[in-house]
């Protein structure tokens, strides 16, 4: 490790959460959030519209000599912060951050900056949970045109281009009108998956395929800690303010020890999960030779928290939490199938154990 | 405001009068107090300058780049640490001047009587007696534990009840006592690991002036609290390498040992790797909030994950070594002056992180405070705020 991690946020990043978790106020209250969901098109475009497109913030990881932003993954983690505290349905992990980096990998700067502007949508065609690194299932690649079917793509639903790897290691463009998405019943509802098939597509060939998906992968699963963090974070602060509202037994049920030390465990759990992915998003933006160690140290840990923090807020408030009605689900099921995107906690250990000599037997 | 160029010219000052080489250790560091640069946030005349803390670090390292020696922080950390910031907060001129010199310089080593039998984390509820002879001396009795050093120490900082009659934060008082004083008897504490780190100290009719009063009479839990904080504060500020805790002595069996490997071990291992190195992280970010002057309400929650980490690994450990581990290295009864967690092999370590999550606040205390003061979770119910010392259960 070459120099210390900057572990704090700046007074710019400070200012940029605030303008966020506003633009989200407005636009994504968890009762629209759950009424858009039940439409079967959660995803919200007037609230990208506002962020990716008003905010300039879809280019945040892009140089500003290619159309972005030229700001660094430590801004994007807290955009990322802001979306996971409110299980905002928006594509900014899949598309701003993974789709972007793949193609920062590549030379394909038209894209790049139509994906920074925000004007259009991104998607890397492969299954949500596979790690950097992983295998990844591939398209046939047959007289200049694309054909076969991928699972498991993250918010393809409203995706303008896919990434798309094909069995010749290369990464094609492909217009997403061009080829069949169809939506696959998602356990998280606010980041829905879809296949995606190609029968006979055209693809624009934008470079090799591995390097770009395990870059896309890394920065992927790194900034993935940021939204579990937001989300840890709202759901023990929710449950913190009704604990101390709720009454039973003639007192507020936040009074009674065995829930304030569960709380106390998870405040804690949180506090520490900030560190590593604080951690994770520095590593990222400054290059650090320390990325691969700080990105699964900050996916191996947050995982479980998130989900903790999810299934605490969920028993803690008593039936309501049970309720369709009470957005604690969404939270919940955005916890578990983060658990699995980008890797497992597990997988993330796995990596470790080559990354710093701590080998199996 | 001194600046860190003027603090870099007084240092040199210092090194060309006094040059380590060929200056006694002792007048070194005597010099280097009356010279203002012991700690130089104090205030001038009492080993500072008035200076930020944070350009005590420009100090050391100029010191160090030169060979002069230390203070051996790590031996008087209890005077350092809880003795000398109540002293400066509390103190008369008097006190000040007469203690703060030979504290720093380790000339005069302190130790703490505050716990008792009776008293652990209700430590409020003490009952070491301190009666004033008509206008004259304190005359003290009672018991006290766990006191780290006693063995060694010229000084202690004392908390005793004055007033029985008042509820029990009321009537405490805080001393300054002198450990050589004949009704001071010091007995080693064994315990699990068979060394014997703490004392109980039995205090029989021990007189104290009432020069060496510190704070109001009744004023002496609100005076304690001066000293628990920063105790809090010097566990919060340390910066560790990665693998630098309890995980670096197993992480390195790890791979020294590779046929002592199994699969559970090393699901468990990396499991508690990942939650080290973020236990870690945690510390360092809560070190440069303190920087930054923003300090955050991280440092309560340090203590209570490594009072964790550090049983889990080292229960790991042992089993880790296998046949090993079922071995003890030592369990002669032994004076340690310095505790080390991370010292002598993994059954010590094993037995002595067991304490981590009692001394200095115990788990169970700390997730109510962490509740109530950071989460703003109502507090738990009292029965005692009202009530007499005299008249509360025991």
């Amino acid at each position: 490790m070459s120099t210390q991690p900057d572990l704090l946020y700046s007074e710019e990043e400070e200012a940029l959460r605030a303008a966020v978790r506003d633009l989200l106020a407005d636009h994504c209250d968890a009762a629209g959030v759950i009424a858009r969901v039940e439409t079967g098109a959660p995803h919200d475009p007037a609230a990208w519209k506002a962020l990716a497109e008003g905010m300039g913030l879809a280019g945040l990881l892009v140089p500003e000599d290619r159309g972005g932003q030229g700001a660094t993954h430590r801004e994007a983690a807290v955009v990322l912060e802001e979306l996971g505290r409110a299980v905002a349905p928006l594509p900014y992990l899949t598309s701003a951050v993974v789709a972007t980096e793949a193609l920062l990998a590549c030379a394909a700067d038209d894209l790049l900056a139509e994906l920074a502007s925000g004007r259009r949508i991104g998607a890397l065609a492969v299954a949500l949970n596979v790690p950097a690194g992983g295998a990844y299932k591939v398209v046939r690649f047959e007289g200049g045109a694309l054909h076969g079917e991928l699972t498991g793509v993250a918010d393809a639903a409203v995706a303008d281009v896919l990434l798309v790897p094909a069995d010749d290691g290369g990464l094609y463009a492909v217009d997403a009108s061009a080829a069949t998405v169809t939506p696959q019943p998602s356990l998280d509802l606010t980041r829905p998956l879809a296949t995606v098939a190609f029968d006979g597509a055209p693809g624009r060939l934008l470079g090799d395929a591995e390097p770009a998906v395990r870059r896309a992968l890394r920065a992927g699963a790194g900034l993935l800690s940021s939204e579990q963090l937001g989300l840890a974070e709202w759901t023990l602060t929710e449950t913190v303010r009704y604990l101390k509202e709720r009454k039973q037994f003639n007192r507020p049920v936040g009074g009674f020890q065995a829930l304030k030390h569960r709380l106390a465990q998870l405040w804690l759990e949180v506090v520490n999960l900030r560190a590593a992915a604080r951690n994770a998003a520095d590593a990222l933006a400054t290059g650090s030779d320390d990325i691969d160690v700080a990105v699964a140290v900050a996916q191996a840990f947050a995982a479980p928290v998130a989900v903790h923090a999810a299934e605490e807020a969920l028993q803690l408030h008593g039936g309501i939490g049970m309720t369709w009605e009470h957005p604690v689900h969404l939270y919940l099921k955005r916890a578990k199938a983060d658990a699995i995107a980008y890797g497992t906690a597990g997988a993330h250990r796995e990596a470790l154990a080559e990354l710093v000599d701590l080998r199996a037997p | 405001m001194t600046d860190a160029a003027e603090l870099r010219r007084r240092t040199a000052e210092l090194l060309a009068a006094h040059p380590p080489a060929t200056t006694d250790r002792l007048d070194f560091l005597r010099a280097r107090f009356d010279a203002g640069l012991a700690w130089v946030h104090y205030p001038e005349g009492l080993g500072g300058l008035g200076a930020p803390r944070s350009l005590q670090a420009v100090v050391d390292a100029d010191l160090a780049a030169e060979g002069a020696p230390d203070n051996d922080p790590r031996r008087i950390g209890i005077g350092l640490g809880m003795a000398a910031p109540t002293i400066l907060a509390y103190g008369t001129e008097e006190q000040k001047r007469r203690y703060l010199r030979p504290l720093w310089t380790g000339e005069e080593v302190w130790c703490q009587l505050f716990s008792e039998p009776g008293a652990g984390s209700d430590l409020a509820a003490l009952g070491t007696r301190a009666v004033r002879e008509d206008g004259g001396d304190w005359v003290v009795n009672g018991q006290k534990v766990w006191t780290s050093s006693a063995h060694v120490a010229r000084w202690a900082i004392l908390i005793a009840r004055t007033d029985p009659d008042v509820p029990k934060h009321r009537g405490i008082t805080y001393f300054l006592c002198d450990m050589t004083d004949p009704g001071i008897e010091v007995r080693p504490l064994r315990q699990i690991t068979g060394e014997a780190e703490f004392n109980e100290v039995f205090i029989t009719d021990v007189r104290i002036p009432d020069s060496r009063r510190l704070g109001d009479v009744g004023d002496g839990w609100k005076v304690a609290q001066t000293t628990l904080n920063n105790e809090r504060v010097a566990i919060g500020g340390m910066r560790l390498p990665r693998e630098g805790g309890m995980i670096g002595p197993v992480a390195r069996t790890w791979r020294e040992r590779p046929e002592l490997r199994t699969h559970d071990l090393h699901q468990r291992l990396l499991k508690l790797w990942v939650e080290a190195e973020a236990a870690r992280l945690t510390a360092e970010r809560l070190r440069q909030q303190l920087v930054a002057g923003q300090p955050g309400p991280e440092g309560a929650g340090m203590k209570l994950a490594f009072a964790r980490l550090n049983q889990e690994i080292s229960g790991l450990e042992v089993e880790l070594r296998g046949e090993e581990g079922l071995l003890y290295d030592d369990w002669t009864m032994r004076r340690p002056e310095l505790v080390d967690f991370v010292g002598r092999d993994a059954g010590y370590r094993y037995l002595r992180s067991k304490g981590n999550s009692i001394e200095g606040g115990t788990t169970e205390v700390l997730l109510n405070i962490v509740a109530e003061r950071v989460l703003g979770l109502p507090p738990e119910p009292r029965t005692d705020k009202d009530v007499a010392w005299k008249d509360l259960a025991r």
